[in-house]
């Protein structure tokens, strides 16, 4: 099962190597990790998305607990969180076929962010289901090259998880 | 103005540290140059930084204390990396300093560079590359902090020689402030109430005890538990010397090379109270078998230990003196006659198990007349191979922070080092290093360290000419098909012990141990007692690897 993980670290050098260093250390997978600044300058959020049942997450977040310059760890899972992940296609267009891909890009609420002769530049940003079906949706087009972020995920509510 | 070296200097004394194991070199030598000024730490120049690093840990394992290690950049500091990773594996508290090139030679391949901070991430609790001077100080507080405190664990420091030379005006923290470090020293009062209430129910409850009733300082709180509920006690190899090994509750070693009674009576029983370890491989054998009829009970002060091998049913995180002391408020007093009763019928299996032949020289007989004469009171320290499983089986030991073993990472070349440092911490004890012809010769080099300080380290060689734990298992697993175990070119080891101005004893015959002994443990200097055992004998009784702890080899058919 994938499970997401909102992890607060000090914002020092050497905290992602030393994250990342623990999860291949330990043979767990990382299916994707976010780092961001948060609103406080000196702490910064991870935010990291594991598959493996829920010993092994158990682990994972034990062993995230004794880093030093890990502050606090939350599995937001089973949370109501809001995720999303941004992915740049660049697709095979020539003029002729633009229209019918800004059809496309439109559907999704996605932009167009760059142009040549031959191919086209999608942004496009949302949860792992929008964005693979915008992917879908693209291939028949011929997608050259994806870009994509890790999720980035932040609980609904009032309450803050740097708190 | 001090410079960031003295800066070191200073919060070493300000942690009260009396001895560094260290080795000099072109980016440390700011450090030894402020060392040589204090003249309050006494610096002991070993002959390998390894040999530090395992000094410093032996001297931690006796004084509780952390050990302090010191060397150079480069390759100073990769020979660091086994004695970080063993301290690491057994947690032992350790604050290792090594100087690094200067800043703006960092990340250019520059003469003894290595990047020893991203090298040791996995063997260290925390590690350090300092990168301004002011940061020293704290940097030096929460080291000492880290390393001891919790888990106990190695901790690194990383110091570019440029900083080490710049001026310092910072002044030593007074509190240590790390948010994301808060071990958790209390266990929860519900679990607390749950345990007790399982123990003071169970049948045939057992007691499973680790290295960190040592580190925790909890001995007392265990014997009382364990007459308390008359409950049997089984040690691990780190958890030797936590409970006194002539009391009648005593029933030996668990794991692979462990008494049959022990490993029995885990099988057999009904609640087990695991203290302090961490149910490691070598003692569980498979996991689906493991204590499949019992309810674990698994205090540990590092909350990544619990559940991390085998499920247990009641996990209490906390300090394991603490928690048995509140523990102690609940429990009550209990006689348990058919489940002794039972342990008891099991005893006589070790004597079976062990079985040497009565004529030909060999470890158990050396080791038990060597317990008639120490009664258990001396430091015992071991390298790892067959010699190590001996001297598990057959020392006693009746008091903690005594027998100092390489238990974790199984590193041949501890022994020696690590008897120099326990040796440092308790100069009126008797220190016997337990060590193997294989192991002895990885730091036969720290001889001349021990010289140099008149230590008078008792070296008990159990020397077969083989590597003899790996050719056990050539012989039981790859069909007695022996390969690269044969030590050809062994020195003379009396020519050895001369050279150190050491006095040599060889024991060759059974009928010589007790003289033998007695003179070597009498003469108040450096002693090596060679003995020359048959390449053959085994350790037994054996679990067989990745098997049920039932499933033992008591000795190979001929």
């Amino acid at each position: 099962m994938r499970h997401v993980l909102s992890v607060l670290v000090e914002n020092r050098a050497g905290v992602l190597a030393r994250v990342a260093g623990m999860f291949s250390r330990r043979g767990y997978n990382i299916e994707s990790l976010a780092v961001g600044t948060t609103d406080k300058k000196d702490i910064s959020r991870m935010t990291i998305v594991v598959e493996g049942d829920d010993r092994v997450v158990e682990q994972v977040i034990k062993q995230l607990h004794k880093l030093i310059e890990v502050l606090k760890v939350s599995n937001i899972t089973n949370e109501e969180y809001v995720g999303r992940e941004l992915v740049l296609f660049k697709v095979m267009a020539d003029p002729t076929q633009r229209a019918e891909i800004m059809q496309i890009v439109d559907i999704f609420r996605a932009h167009i962010v760059d142009l040549n002769k031959k191919t086209l530049m999608v942004e496009a940003t949302g949860d792992d289901k929008k964005l693979r079906a915008i992917e879908e949706a693209l291939s028949p087009f011929g997608i050259i090259e994806v870009v994509r972020t890790g999720k980035i995920a932040m609980v609904r509510g009032q309450k803050s998880h740097l708190e | 103005m001090i410079n960031g070296a003295e800066a070191v200097v200073r919060g070493l004394i300000h942690q009260g540290v009396r001895v560094i194991y260290g080795y000099p070199g072109a980016a440390n030598m700011a450090i030894y140059e402020a060392l040589r000024r204090s003249r309050e730490i006494e610096h002991v120049l070993t002959r390998s930084e390894q040999g530090a690093a395992h000094a410093a840990s032996g001297y931690a394992r006796v004084s509780g204390e952390p050990g302090v290690c010191l060397t150079t950049s480069g390759p100073g500091a990769t020979n660091l990396v086994t004695g970080l990773a063993t301290a690491y594996m057994d947690s032992v508290p350790l604050v290792a300093i090594t100087g690094q090139v200067a800043t703006e030679m960092v990340g250019t391949d520059s003469f003894q560079e290595v990047d020893i901070t991203g090298i040791t991430k996995p063997v260290t609790k925390h590690n350090y590359l300092v990168n301004r001077v002011e940061d020293i100080p704290r940097i030096l507080a929460e080291a000492f902090h880290i390393a001891g405190t919790g888990r106990p664990g190695p901790v690194l420091i990383d110091i570019p020689k440029d900083i080490a030379a710049q001026n310092c005006a910072a002044k030593i923290p007074e509190v240590v402030d790390l948010p994301g470090y808060k071990p958790n020293y209390k266990g929860h009062p519900a679990q607390i109430r749950t345990a007790c209430k399982l123990l003071n129910e169970a049948e045939r409850p057992l007691i499973y005890a680790g290295g960190g009733i040592i580190h925790s300082g909890a001995v007392a709180e265990l014997l009382k538990i364990a007459e308390l509920l008359e409950a049997p006690v089984a040690v691990t190899l780190m958890g030797k010397g936590a409970f006194p090994e002539d009391h009648p509750l005593f029933l030996g070693m668990l794991g692979v090379h462990g008494a049959p009674a022990a490993n029995k009576a885990l099988l057999a029983s009904d609640v087990i109270l695991c203290i302090g370890a961490r149910l490691d491989d070598r003692v569980t054998g498979r996991t689906d078998k493991f204590a499949t009829q019992a309810k674990m009970i698994h205090i540990d002060i590092d909350p990544a230990e619990i559940s991390k091998n085998i499920r247990v049913q009641v996990p209490i995180v906390g300090d394991a003196a603490g928690v048995m002391r509140d523990m102690l408020l609940r429990l009550q007093p209990a006689k348990r006659k058919d489940w002794l009763a039972m342990v008891a019928g099991w005893l006589p299996l070790q004597e079976q198990a062990y079985a040497a032949k009565a004529d030909e020289l060999n470890a158990q007989t050396v080791l038990t007349k060597l317990n008639s004469f120490t009664k258990g009171q001396a430091i015992i320290t071991t390298d790892v191979g067959q010699h190590q499983m001996w001297a598990a089986q057959f020392c006693k030991v009746n008091r903690p922070q005594a027998f100092i073993s390489s238990g974790g990472l199984g590193t041949m070349g501890y022994g020696l080092p690590a008897a120099l440092g326990a040796q440092m911490a308790a100069p009126n004890d008797l220190v016997i290093c337990v060590t193997g012809d294989g192991s002895l010769q990885m730091s036969m080099n720290e001889f001349a360290t021990i010289k140099a300080l008149g230590l008078p380290i008792k070296v008990l060689l159990f020397n077969n000419g083989v590597l003899g734990m790996v050719r056990q298992h050539q012989a039981v697993f790859f069909k007695e098909k022996y390969f690269s175990v044969d030590l050809v070119g062994n020195p003379d080891f009396k020519k050895i012990a001369e050279a150190y101005d050491m006095a040599y004893y060889l024991i060759a015959k059974i009928d010589q141990v007790d003289l033998v002994l007695q003179e070597a443990l009498a003469n108040g200097r450096a002693t090596l007692v060679d003995c020359a055992i048959p390449k053959e004998q085994m350790v037994y009784p054996m679990v067989r690897p990745g098997s049920s702890l039932d499933d033992v080899i008591i000795a190979m058919k001929k």
